[in-house]
Parts: C-alpha cells; sequence; structure tokens
C-alpha cells in the first residue's frame, strides 16, 4: 500500500475524519477489509474505485447508515462508531449529506425542504428560516425557485437543491455521493466548481464518492482507491501523485485503462 | 449441407438468410455429422450465405461448444470478418466464477424447513418494528417526537375525507345484502321486521368496522407502502436519518395517528349508511315504513354494540397502519420492489384484520360484551 501524506494519522491535529481498520460486509459477505486513511480538516477528499467496489457503501458507513462490520470510524478525536444514539444525533448535525438522486421531499417545496432541519433544530422564526432557504438556493443558483416542487425541476436542479438543503446547517463536513452521476458534462462542471467555491469560502471538509476521472482530478486534495479485487484500499494520496507513483492498478484507473505512457493522462 | 474433404475436415456449408425471426436450425444436425464421421475439423463455406444476425451467432457458439467437447477444431476463416469479431468479442472476457446461478430444486422435505427457518426472520422484524413503534410511541407522549403538523393534517384528509365515496358504496351495499339474505328467511316465519335487528346489529357489531377496515387496507395501507417503499428508493429516508430525523417519528407515526383517528369515524359513517342500505331493501321490498324500521333499529341496537364496533375499528386503524408501515419500510432497491411492497401491505393488513375479528368474536364473548 502506499504511504503518501496523511496515511498515518494517529497523532494529527488536523484529523477531521479517520477510519481505523474498518471492515464492511452484508451479513458474511466481506464487501471491503483493512480500511485505514484519514481525512484531514479542509480537505476534498475523494473516494475512488471502479464499479461496485463499495465506495457509497464507504459513505453510507461513514455517515452511519450501516454499521461497521469491525473497525472503527473517528471525527475528530470523538469514535462515531462506539457513540450514544443522542451524542451520534448531534454528529450528525454537522454533517451535510447530497445523495446521488438528491433525495429530496417530493411532498415538500424547495424552500420547505431546505428549512425543514432549520426548524428542527433552531430557534428561527418561520420568515428567517425563509430568507435562509432563499439564501442557500441563491448560493446554488436556484434564487426564484422557493415555491417549485421537486418534480418540477430538472435532475441537475435537483442535485443543485439537494446541495442547498445539505447547506442548511452549515456543516462541517459534506458529503456528495456521485454528485456528477446523470449529469452532462457542463452542469457537472459546474457542480465541481460549485464544491470548490465552497471549500474555499466555508472551509468546510468534503468528501465526495466518485469515479469521474474529470472531477477527480479537478476538485481532489487527497484521495483513496477502494480495488474491487483485493477488496480492499490499494492507494491513498492526491491523485496527481498517484497518477506518477501509485501502483499499476491505480494508475491504470486514472488513466482509463491505458497502463503506461502519458496518453489518457489529464 | 456437409462436404467431407479427404483429409478429415467437415465442411459445413451455411447459405441463405439467417434472421432471428425465421427457424433457428438446431446444432444437433452438426452433432450428428460429427458422430457419423468424426472429423478432426469444422471448416465453414458461407459463399451462398446473404445475410445474418445474432441467429447465426448462437448457432456457432453452440457449434463450436460442440466441437469442444468433441475434440474437433473449428476453422473460422470461412466465416464473414464480422462475424469472426463478434465471435471473439463473446469469448474474450471469460465467464465469472458463479455469475451463473444454478437453480436446483431441493427434496420438498428441505424446502419446507427452509420455508419455516425463513419465517423466523420476517416474524422478528415484524416484532422489533411493532417495538420500535412503541418507543416513537413514547417519545411523541413525551413530546419529543419530530413531524409535521401539516404532514398529518394531509394525511388526514386522505384518510378520512377522501375515503368516504368509497366508504358509502361498499357500506350501502353491504347492508344491502344482509337485509336481502334475512329478508328471504325472516319473511317465511313472518318476522321480516327483524331484518332491522339484523342489519342494525351486524353492522354496528361487526360489518361496519370490518368493511371500512378491509377498504382502507386496500386503498390507504396500500398507499402508505407505496409512498415508503419510493422514498426509500430514492434515499429520502435515508436523507432524513442522516438529518438525525428518526424516518419513524416522522413517517410513521402520523400515518399512525391520522388512521388511528378516522377509522373510528369512518366506521360509525359506516354504519349508518349501511343501516340506510337494510332500510332501503325493507321499504323498497317488505314495504316497511321507514318510521317501524328505525324504531326497530334504535331499539335493537345498544350503545354497548356501538362502542364495541368503534374500538375494534380503531384497532383495525392500527393494524392497517403498521402493516403499510413495515412492508414501506422493508422495501427493496427497485420500482418492482414497491409494487411488492403495496400487495404485501394489502395482504398483510387483511390478515391483520381477520385475525383481530377473531379475536374480538371469542374476547367480547368470554367478557359477555
Amino acid at each position: 500500500m502506499d504511504t503518501a501524506p496523511g496515511a498515518n494519522p494517529a497523532t494529527d491535529p488536523h484529523a477531521h475524519i479517520t477510519v481505523r481498520n474498518l471492515t464492511m460486509a452484508y451479513g458474511s459477505f466481506v464487501i471491503m477489509r483493512d480500511l485505514n486513511f484519514t481525512v484531514r480538516r479542509g480537505d476534498v477528499f475523494v473516494i475512488m474505485g471502479g464499479s461496485g467496489c463499495g465506495k457509497s457503501t464507504l459513505l453510507r458507513h461513514l455517515i452511519g447508515l450501516n454499521e461497521p462490520a469491525s473497525g472503527e470510524i473517528l471525527y475528530g478525536t470523538e469514535s462515531f462508531t462506539a457513540a450514544e444514539p443522542a451524542r451520534r444525533e448531534q454528529l450528525l448535525r454537522r454533517f451535510g449529506v447530497l445523495y446521488q438522486s438528491g433525495a429530496l421531499f417530493s411532498s415538500m417545496t424547495l424552500a420547505e425542504n431546505i428549512g425543514l432541519p432549520l426548524g428542527l433544530y433552531t430557534d428561527l422564526t418561520p420568515v428567517q428560516i425563509r430568507e435562509i432557504a432563499s439564501l442557500k438556493l441563491a448560493l446554488v443558483g436556484l434564487k426564484g425557485f422557493e415555491g417549485f416542487f421537486p418534480s418540477q425541476i430538472s435532475g441537475g436542479m435537483q442535485k443543485r437543491a439537494g446541495l442547498a438543503r445539505a447547506m442548511a446547517l452549515d456543516p462541517d463536513i459534506l458529503f456528495f455521493d456521485e454528485p456528477s452521476a446523470g449529469l452532462d458534462p457542463i452542469s457537472s462542471r459546474l457542480l465541481d466548481d460549485l464544491i470548490l467555491q465552497l471549500r474555499e469560502s466555508l472551509g468546510s471538509t468534503i468528501v465526495v464518492v466518485t469515479h469521474e476521472l474529470a472531477s477527480i482530478f479537478t476538485i481532489a486534495t487527497n484521495s483513496v482507491y477502494l480495488d474491487v479485487d483485493t477488496r480492499t484500499m490499494t492507494a491513498l494520496g492526491p491523485p496527481k501523485e498517484l497518477l506518477r507513483t501509485g501502483n499499476d492498478t491505480v494508475r491504470r484507473f486514472l488513466r482509463r485503462g491505458e497502463s503506461n505512457g502519458a496518453k489518457g493522462a489529464p | 449441407m456437409f462436404d467431407r474433404v479427404p483429409d478429415g475436415t467437415l465442411v459445413a456449408r451455411l447459405g441463405g438468410p439467417w434472421h432471428l425471426h425465421r427457424d433457428m436450425p438446431n446444432a444437433a444436425m452438426v452433432t450428428r455429422e460429427i458422430e457419423a464421421g468424426r472429423p478432426g475439423r469444422l471448416a465453414f463455406d458461407t459463399e451462398t450465405l446473404t445475410a445474418w444476425d445474432s441467429s447465426l451467432l448462437t448457432f456457432l457458439i453452440d457449434v463450436g461448444e460442440l466441437c469442444g467437447r468433441s475434440h474437433v477444431t473449428v476453422d473460422r476463416n470461412g466465416l464473414p470478418t464480422g462475424v469472426q469479431r463478434l465471435l471473439e468479442l463473446a469469448e474474450a472476457v471469460p465467464e465469472r466464477q458463479g455469475a451463473r446461478q444454478e437453480h436446483v430444486v431441493p427434496p420438498w422435505l428441505a424446502r419446507v424447513g427452509d420455508a419455516v427457518l425463513r419465517a423466523r426472520g420476517p416474524l422478528l422484524e415484524m416484532l422489533g418494528f411493532v417495538g420500535a413503534i412503541t418507543l416513537a410511541l413514547g417519545r411523541l407522549v413525551r413530546g419529543k417526537a419530530r413531524f409535521r403538523l401539516s404532514d398529518l393534517f394531509l394525511l388526514v384528509q386522505q384518510a378520512g375525507a377522501e375515503a368516504l365515496g368509497i366508504v358509502t358504496l361498499i357500506s350501502f351495499l353491504v347492508g344491502v345484502i344482509l337485509a336481502f339474505v334475512g329478508a328471504v328467511q325472516l319473511e317465511q316465519f313472518g318476522a321480516a321486521i327483524y331484518v332491522a335487528n339484523l342489519v342494525g346489529i351486524a353492522m354496528v357489531r361487526e360489518m361496519g368496522a370490518m368493511m371500512t377496515g378491509i377498504v382502507m387496507a386496500g386503498r390507504t395501507g396500500a398507499s402508505y407502502a407505496a409512498q415508503l417503499g419510493t422514498m426509500k428508493v430514492t434515499q429520502e429516508v435515508d436523507a432524513l436519518t442522516t438529518m438525525g430525523i428518526s424516518p419513524l417519528d416522522f413517517l410513521v407515526l402520523p400515518r399512525m395517528i391520522a388512521l388511528c383517528l378516522m377509522m373510528p369515524l369512518l366506521c360509525i359513517y359506516s354504519d349508518v349508511v349501511g343501516i340506510l342500505g337494510g332500510a332501503a331493501v325493507g321499504m323498497g321490498m317488505l314495504k316497511l315504513p321507514l318510521r317501524v324500521y328505525y324504531d326497530q333499529t334504535i331499539t335493537s341496537v345498544h350503545v354497548g354494540d356501538l362502542v364495541g364496533g368503534v374500538f375494534k375499528a380503531s384497532v383495525y386503524g392500527v393494524l392497517i397502519a403498521i402493516a403499510g408501515c413495515l412492508r414501506g419500510m422493508q422495501c427493496g432497491n427497485s420500482s418492482s420492489a414497491v409494487g411488492d411492497a403495496a400487495t404485501r401491505a394489502v395482504v398483510t393488513g387483511i390478515v391483520f384484520i381477520i385475525s383481530a375479528c377473531g379475536v374480538f368474536a371469542v374476547l367480547f364473548y368470554v367478557l359477555g360484551i
């Protein structure tokens, strides 16, 4: 395994998310084993790998939707895996998650979608909540769409609205599950730009699951590669470095299957 | 069709158009030729071949496998280049181990055993779900459960006012049917007036609650399962969870409350409409004056009957909501799973209602109600 910067994180004061010896399994079927990595504060951390290798499952573990078969996930120095349900709920409030399909609540307008967590966790008045919802929608380029229902807007807009909702509580960490899936190249590029802007202006830590090479090279400051054949991670480090120093499988992945030469490299 | 060349080569002549919508030749005739002549090599002559599609490829792959088994070399040079390339493509990736699922049917005793063992899981899951709902109700009582009142009002409207039409129709017809069945028998004794007792007691004690329950299981239970199932497929349930909102509080509780509130009202309404149905038969067929029918009904039906019926209805309401929400939350990740969830919700709901009805019958008898 590569030991790129940040690979040995136990004492790193900037560590935001630490994954220790994580093994993921559905019943007795092991998906990935022995995952060890650290996401540092302010990173754009990309989880990459081939289709069906368990990228999204890893994300589900990070946000507590699946329980690890073994191992541990820490936020800061606090164990998320061992946290009491009430404490876990508090930690969850500091996350924002953008799901693959947007996962907007279809029975609510965009403003209500964004206002839902605000109404539950803050003492803001309905008017203030509406103002904040409008602001978040404006940030993702959906000014004026407050009263629309998710079914009335396009897929790309749903994703952006989902992002607005994920940002509702000004989270410390934003998780993106396949942000560019189902988007045309331009929309997908715009979303990448948005991610970078968010990181620069809000300083959030960002974790992205994707296999889009263009996105990976544009946004990632660090990454982990999950290998479907060996069922573990085989590379850790910034993608541009992995392109030079990584092992064969990750280089092949980053070059769209061309095992050597600079032909496919951006 | 087949030529034999002296050096031990079998030449298969493929001619004419090969189309999927025509009949596909069976590879068995090649087997016969191979067994008859024991050639060392199989070649193809496609001079008269006019058109081909997947039917030719499938045939050639079959032939290839046959030849592989009987150690005959296949010479593909005589085939069109397109066919050669596609065959190479089909063979480029070896079959993944375990990708092909073998269907072995175990003996019936083993199947029965498996089914019994498998029944344990869903049963535990159901109990766990009921337990989780109980905890959610506890949070509701302590004012900690989070859901939107506007959602609840919408659900109340859907489960209440919007169900009136179908409940009216079914209840009226049930009243009419009961009256007809009773009238034919009772008229023989000249006791036609007792149709009012029969219809009144049957509707108020049993049929009002049960028919409303069954209508609502088919209507609202299925819709709950489909709603929650779709929300699972689109990851809305996940989104709630990661917002720190319990889907049980936010989605299941309001649905249960809505049904639990509306079922008793619908049941009373259904009782009245059923009795009206009976009265229609009494007036039309038995020539009983409405006043007489009304008085007879009032004297025969007691408040206890009504309370019992309404109580049953609210229990059915809870059961329908549990069945609908349970099946919705168990829904898999595809659109066909949503359909399954809706079907299973209706079946489970009706089974729950009929079982509860049986339990109530025994219980009320023992308690002397």
